[in-house]
């Protein structure tokens, strides 16, 4: 490296220039991925349809082939039916759609998961759940006035035991 | 001018003024890969040092982050900086390389493995960064995470959306967490790999750049760290999104299209440009020459020829032909892209023989020995008057053009020196001009190098020492120095011109009457 004393300090200095480049843009310029004053919710279910629909009672006929220790008296079938879930804010339908169950036979849950930008402030938010094909009018539904604030993160989530859920 | 041509000579222009600020051999552009390589180096070495301060769950991992950049600034922040900064460093060095190396030409024909190797290392490097800033766990590391788990859940791949593990503070999982901290290891580990099979089609591929360039880039890095050092911001918080977040350009420069465009466009667009990348060495394919071909009768097995070959194409097997030396040389035609530079560096290539045929131990059959010194001898009888210059030009450098008295050759390691010592002394030319491409990188890796080591007499086979010195002028020179070529040759021409008359030369006449060379 002898008599190199010239290149070490001026590539170093051109080094050191574009380092600070890059230092600079790894950090900005900073990128808005939303409007300002705007809330994300987020509707997410993971939920199995309810298959009772298609059960039916075996005859007797059929219970007597069958080995004794699988008389079961109800067939069902093996896939599940979709679930259809509707979400309304300030009475606009925004969402209506089924979500068809997971897994190769269709025997797994139906999964769903939607996000959506909205103004803060307060707003009425309704949402509806059907997962029994049978059911006439929706088997889960509820109505909540939510005020938002900017950058709020909003959930709606459904368990089985507590129903459909706000956070 | 094509797009690659305009490109390449754009890559000159910018690189020459390179030249002069760090010297032809430190020229950053002309070490994209080995500094590719210190990056990794660097970002291992960090990444290691890290993880004695980093909690590796998720509640305490921000908490971890800043104490390690607050309290402990002057080693671990250092650390964290040089992290970062090396890691985006490797992804710009990267692009710029893969560019360059298209715009040179040295992707496609038998120089396609390297190239199609590096397609996934652009995919690992890219994946590397991305779990890096998961880890921070800030307001970053969040939209990252939302954004990413989003995309993936647009593949029909996982049970469950992935990105519901992110959708309040309590579905937050330490196990995925984890995850992440395993793909950042795993991840970077499996990018060694495939940077080193990239490099397994090259012949002592260098991975380190010159001593002095990694010096001052580690120092530039270090000053960069102290002075800005990496931002760390607002921690995590399910319960809000981060709109705006300051984002890492190298890294993360494609996140905000993927915001702006649905997830079947990104994938179908990653697929394509993969697919194209994969492509490319096809698209279309280049035809290299026939690859070279041994001619036992007049090999030895001495061995130079796959110590010079820059290409991994030859290697030494048992001698076949019952011949009294141990080995000889063997050529893989799939490698080989008849550079011709092992001819050059065969014992037996010599143009002065004057019984039979002029063969030689190793010889490219679309352009043999033979030939060569018939195209020497015509281009000869086109110089005229005092300080005839014959220029023996590389193809990929200043004088690729026909010009009278000029042979151009697929590399300039690919004359012999004794060709030197044949045009000299058989009064061919007052003056030999070797004019290769430009210094700080030869187009076939290493024809500069051997060339100037041959002369200098510190490689076989050396340059005999009664060729005098001040009528061979070696030039480097790109292809967009078409000026200094000229000035050079025309002040060459004036001082060979001026010398006294060489002694001993004859004419290749007197060499058909086979009298004995006077000396
Ligand atoms: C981390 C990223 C990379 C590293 C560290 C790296 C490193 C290297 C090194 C050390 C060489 C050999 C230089 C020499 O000694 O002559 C090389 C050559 C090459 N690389 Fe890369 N590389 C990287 C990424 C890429 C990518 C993404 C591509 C293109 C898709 C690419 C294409 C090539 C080609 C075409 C050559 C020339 C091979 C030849 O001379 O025949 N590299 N790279
Ligand atoms: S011509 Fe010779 S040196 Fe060049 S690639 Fe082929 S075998 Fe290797
Ligand atoms: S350089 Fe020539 S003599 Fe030596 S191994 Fe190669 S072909 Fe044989």
């Amino acid at each position: 490296m002898k008599g190199r004393l010239p290149h070490l300090l001026m590539g170093g200095a051109v080094t050191l220039v574009l380092g600070l480049g890059v230092a600079w843009l790894s950090a900005s310029p900073a990128w808005r991925n939303a409007p300002e004053n705007m809330a994300l919710l987020r509707l997410s279910f993971t939920h199995s349809g309810d298959r009772s629909a298609s059960c039916r009672d075996r005859t007797a006929e059929e219970l007597a082939k069958l080995p004794r220790n699988m008389r079961q008296t109800q067939v069902c079938d093996r896939r599940r039916p979709p679930i259809h879930v509707e979400l309304e804010v300030d009475g606009a339908l925004i969402y209506s759609a089924e979500s068809a169950p997971s897994g190769i036979a269709g025997s797994g849950p139906s999964r769903l998961y939607e996000r959506l930008l909205l103004p803060a402030g307060v707003h009425e938010l309704t949402v509806r759940m059907r997962d029994n094909p049978a059911s006439e009018a929706f088997d889960y539904e509820a109505t909540r006035e939510v005020e938002l604030h900017p950058g709020q993160s909003f959930v709606i989530d459904f368990r089985k035991d507590s129903g459909l859920i706000f956070e | 001018m094509g797009v690659r041509t305009a490109l390449k000579r754009g890559f000159d222009r910018v690189e020459r003024p390179l030249d002069r600020l760090f010297g032809p051999d430190w020229n950053p552009m002309a070490n994209l890969g080995t500094l590719s390589w210190l990056m990794f180096w660097i970002v291992t070495a960090t990444g290691i040092y890290l993880f004695i301060f980093f909690d590796t769950g998720v509640v305490n991992a921000y908490q971890s982050v800043k104490w390690l950049s607050e309290t402990h600034w002057l080693h671990a922040g250092l650390a964290r900086s040089l992290h970062r900064y090396a890691s985006d460093f490797l992804v710009l060095l990267m692009l710029v390389h893969m560019v360059r190396e298209w715009a040179f030409d040295r992707y496609r024909g038998k120089r396609w493995f390297s190239w199609i190797t590096g397609v996934p290392v652009i995919w690992f490097v890219y994946m590397s960064g991305i779990t890096g800033y998961w880890l921070v766990w800030d307001e970053l590391a969040q939209y990252v995470a939302l954004t990413t788990t989003e995309l993936l859940d647009a593949l029909p791949f996982f049970a469950e959306p992935i990105a519901r593990n992110f959708l309040t503070p309590a579905s937050l999982s330490g196990r995925f967490f984890t995850l992440m901290v395993f793909l950042h290891i795993a991840i970077p580990l499996l990018l060694l790999l495939m940077m080193w099979i990239h490099i397994q089609r090259i012949t002592a591929a260098r991975t380190m750049p010159p001593r002095g360039l990694s010096v001052l880039t580690l120092a530039a890095l270090v000053i960069v760290s102290f002075a800005m050092p990496a931002v760390l911001q607002g921690p995590a918080d399910l319960a809000r999104f981060p709109s705006t977040v300051g984002l890492d350009w190298f890294i993360l420069g494609l996140y905000p299209v993927i915001d702006l465009v649905p997830p079947s466009v990104i994938w179908t667009g990653a697929l394509l440009f993969t697919v194209l990348m994969f492509g490319l060495p096809w698209l279309p394919p280049r035809k290299d020459k026939a690859a070279a071909e041994v001619f036992l009768d007049f090999c030895n097995g001495c061995t130079r020829c796959e110590a010079d070959c820059p290409y991994t194409a030859i290697t030494m097997v048992p001698r076949s032909d019952g011949a009294p030396f141990p080995q000889e040389a063997l050529v893989d035609p799939e490698r080989c892209v008849a550079c011709g530079i092992c001819m050059g560096s065969c014992p037996s290539s010599t143009p002065f023989r004057r019984s039979g045929p002029l063969i030689t131990g190793i010889d490219l059959p679309g352009r043999p020995l033979s030939k060569l010194r018939e195209e020497v001898i015509a281009a000869s009888a086109d110089l005229a008057g005092p300080g005839r210059v014959m220029t023996l030009a590389c193809e990929h450098g200043a004088a690729a053009a026909p010009e009278k008295g000029r042979v151009i050759l697929p590399c300039v390691a690919m004359a012999p020196p004794s060709l030197f010592d044949f045009i000299l002394s058989r009064d061919l030319a007052d003056g030999v001009c070797i004019a290769g491409c430009a210094e700080r990188e030869c187009h076939n890796r290493v024809g500069a190098q051997w060339t100037k080591e041959r002369i200098a007499r510190t490689r076989d086979p050396l340059l005999r020492e009664r060729v005098p010195r001040d009528r061979l002028l070696t030039l480097w020179a790109g292809p967009t120095e078409g000026a200094r070529l000229d000035e050079a040759l025309a002040g060459f021409s004036k001082d060979v011109a001026a010398l006294e008359p060489m002694p001993g030369k004859r004419s290749l006449e007197t060499d058909a009457t086979g009298e004995e060379d006077p000396r």
